[in-house]
């Protein structure tokens, strides 16, 4: 039987990987990948309550996290392939359009 | 030490080195591919939480759906460009501080509520249904508004995606 705040460790763990990522890296792509890595940890802690609860809810919940991620990755991919075919970067540095 | 915590040790070792590999690499495609590995340690992790069917649904759509759209997306967008550049920016040090500051602040919060989570609960009973009838049965039966609303969601996310990497709109 594993304990569930080992669950929840990972979790934290996951989340802050990808919270460096997203606050780190340069590349847009990379950014959006690390969003995922953000929702999978949420992922992670919804299933692990829903296992220690004995309740299904919480899967229920964790499908409409995945499909969350696919529409956000669809509309995310999007942006950027629009994004680069006006600016020809995915620098996230250099998309400064808004930025006075 | 059962048999099932060095499973679960091996999982996660796996999911977190992957997903330290998958931020710091320069090449975009080595960074999808690390994450697709994170991701099926995620998905083992579901398993060892008898979650069957989230098992079966984090590697086809994830996995199979989700990350070849990204690849599909690193191939179009310019990859030799981006291998000369730099990879992080300049706030980086300040950013990964207050990260690992976090990490601690979690991690001391799941640590003192510790205690909290330790009852062992008995399985569920054997006969019940199995868990991608309890899943079934809940989608269409409780949650069914938010189902309608999800597809609703996907549909919008369909059309945006489309228009979005349209050259002209008409």
């Amino acid at each position: 039987m594993i304990p569930t705040d080992w669950f929840l460790l990972l979790g934290a763990g996951l989340f802050t990987i990808g919270v460096i990522g997203v606050l780190t890296r340069r590349n847009v792509l990379v950014i959006l990948m690390s969003i995922e890595l953000i929702l999978n940890a949420v992922n992670i802690n919804l299933v692990a309550f829903s296992h220690y609860l004995r309740s299904v809810d919480g899967q229920i919940f964790a499908i409409f996290v995945i499909t969350d991620a696919a529409a956000e990755a669809a509309i995310g991919l999007g942006l950027i392939i629009a994004l680069f075919r006006n600016k020809e970067t995915v620098n996230a540095d250099e998309i400064d359009l808004l930025k006075w | 030490m059962t048999l099932a915590q060095i499973a679960f040790f091996i999982l996660s070792v796996l999911a977190l080195l992957s997903g330290i590999l998958m931020i710091t690499r320069r090449n975009v495609v080595h960074s999808v591919i690390w994450l697709i590995v994170s991701l099926f340690s995620v998905a083992g992790i579901f398993l060892l939480l008898e979650a069957e069917f989230l098992f079966a649904v984090q590697i086809i759509l994830y996995v199979g759906g989700i990350m070849v759209l990204f690849l599909f997306a690193v191939m179009l967008v310019n990859v030799e460009a981006s291998l000369k550049e730099a990879r992080f920016n300049r706030q980086w040090g300040l950013a990964l501080g207050t990260s690992l500051l976090l990490l601690v602040e979690l991690a001391y919060g799941v640590y003192s509520a510790r205690h909290g989570f330790r009852i062992v609960q008995a399985s569920v009973a054997a006969g019940s249904a199995n868990n991608t009838q309890l899943i079934g049965s809940a989608l269409y039966g409780n949650y069914m508004l938010p189902v309608e609303i999800a597809s609703i969601l996907l549909l919008v996310a369909m059309v945006g995606a489309v228009i979005m990497t349209k050259r002209r709109l008409y």
